[in-house]
């Protein structure tokens, strides 16, 4: 009997220190850890729109979507974190459009699992650098072994098709949400 | 036995006699998981260090106090309450590493590295010698991890923590920072530190037998 309770003490104990220990940490380390994330965001923001000077988020929707202005407060574009499936897990990019959602600025892959050496090239300056200036209408299309010819196009990468293709249908169902909700006038 | 060792023998023995991942092929998922760049190998390693030094010291200082019973239960509370210091330490202060480690921070909490030391060592023998011992732990899992992901990032991108070693004319192995590639280094390591050991032991072996032997001939003369 002895022992059950000797038992059930320490191992309280144990939790309920552990607990105060944890709840402490996670008190000191949250707020850093927002900090950190906001900072991330900001930072992707301005590389995919460069000309932006400040930015504001678009409340009244359920998914993130940055508004982005110009040194005179004049509304220049969107910046669009949005989300995907490649060819081995989650790919998550944002772009940066103007305001009509017809040209893109850039493009920046945020996270993503592809295969590397191979698929990885997807976030290296060569694949990204064919999105600058990119036309969206009416979709994205990608194609394979030769130089794009018109202006909504772009190559997929050698050994990596499958994670090229992801990337441009990613951004096809993004910015047809978005073109949506700007008929409806949300945005 | 073991309170008969020196001290600096209870540190030491962690870097090569019973070096972790060499000798005793604990830890497994993350020496190969995260060798892919030696900034990652670094960062875990030292990560599970701290969890292994903290957990054991305070393993050993309430050894005597947990119920034969509930001693497993109560070492994965403490392993789990530094790892998750450690994640939030790490995600608050570091957070390219963090997001470079990912799940394997978390994951920290099944390494045998350090239930294996809190059970077979820390439980047993006393604060400062279990400190020493996952000093010693830690110090040979970071050795490991340093070498193996030397190895890979070397072969696989020419960079040795992002600076290039090698010349642009070399092609880079891919094989090598895939998992297939982990597999390769860590089983001719393994090869190469059994090799040394292996042959270690049969230079000894024959210097004995060569002194025995030598009396004997000596006895025969006589």
């Amino acid at each position: 009997m002895k022992n059950v309770i000797q038992m059930i003490v320490v191992l309280t104990v144990i939790a309920v220190i552990s607990g105060i220990a944890l709840s402490e940490i996670a008190s000191w380390a949250n707020p850093k850890i927002a900090i950190n994330r906001a900072k991330e965001t900001e930072k992707a923001i301005f590389r995919v729109q460069p000309k932006a000077k400040s930015y504001k988020q678009i409340k009244n929707i359920d998914f993130e979507l940055y508004q982005v202005f110009d040194q005179n407060n004049n509304p220049i574009g969107y910046a669009f974190p949005y989300e995907g499936n490649g060819f081995q897990g989650k790919i998550r990019l944002i772009v940066g459009l103007n305001d009509s959602l017809n040209v893109i600025s850039r493009v920046e892959i945020l996270e993503q699992v592809e295969t590397p050496g191979l698929g990885t090239k997807i976030t290296e300056e060569p694949f990204l650098k064919q999105f600058e200036n990119l036309v969206t209408f009416p979709q994205i299309e990608w194609i394979k072994g030769s130089k794009p010819t018109k202006s909504n196009q772009i190559q997929t990468i050698t050994a990596a098709t499958i994670s090229s293709k992801s990337v441009v249908e990613i951004l096809n169902n993004g910015i047809n949400k978005l073109r949506e909700l700007k008929q409806k006038g949300v945005i | 036995m073991a309170k008969s060792n020196t001290f600096t023998y209870e540190y030491l023995k962690g870097l090569w006699d019973q070096n972790p991942v060499m000798k005793q092929v604990l830890g497994m998922c993350p020496t190969l998981a995260v060798t892919v760049s030696v900034v990652n190998g670094i960062g875990m390693a030292l990560a599970t260090t701290f969890v292994l030094v903290f957990s054991s010291l305070i393993i050993s200082l309430i050894r005597k106090i947990i119920p034969n019973q509930v001693r497993i239960a109560s070492y994965i509370v403490i392993i789990a309450t530094f790892v998750t210091i450690a994640d939030y330490v790490l995600r608050a202060s570091y957070p390219d590493l963090s997001k470079a480690l990912g799940p394997f921070i978390p994951l920290i909490v099944v390494n045998c590295i350090i239930l294996g030391r809190a059970e077979a060592f820390a439980s047993k023998n006393s604060p400062f010698r279990s400190l020493l011992d996952a000093l010693g732990m830690g110090t040979g899992f970071f050795i490991a991890l340093v070498v193996l992901s030397g190895i890979r990032e070397i072969l696989a991108s020419k960079t040795i923590l992002g600076i290039q070693i090698l010349p642009d004319s070399f092609a880079p192995i891919l094989v090598m920072i895939l998992p297939a590639g982990a597999f390769i280094t860590l089983g001719l390591l393994f090869g190469i530190a059994n090799f040394y050991s292996i042959s270690l032991e049969q230079r000894k072996r024959e210097k004995i037998i060569k002194k025995y032997v030598d009396n004997n001939q000596e006895k025969v003369k006589e």
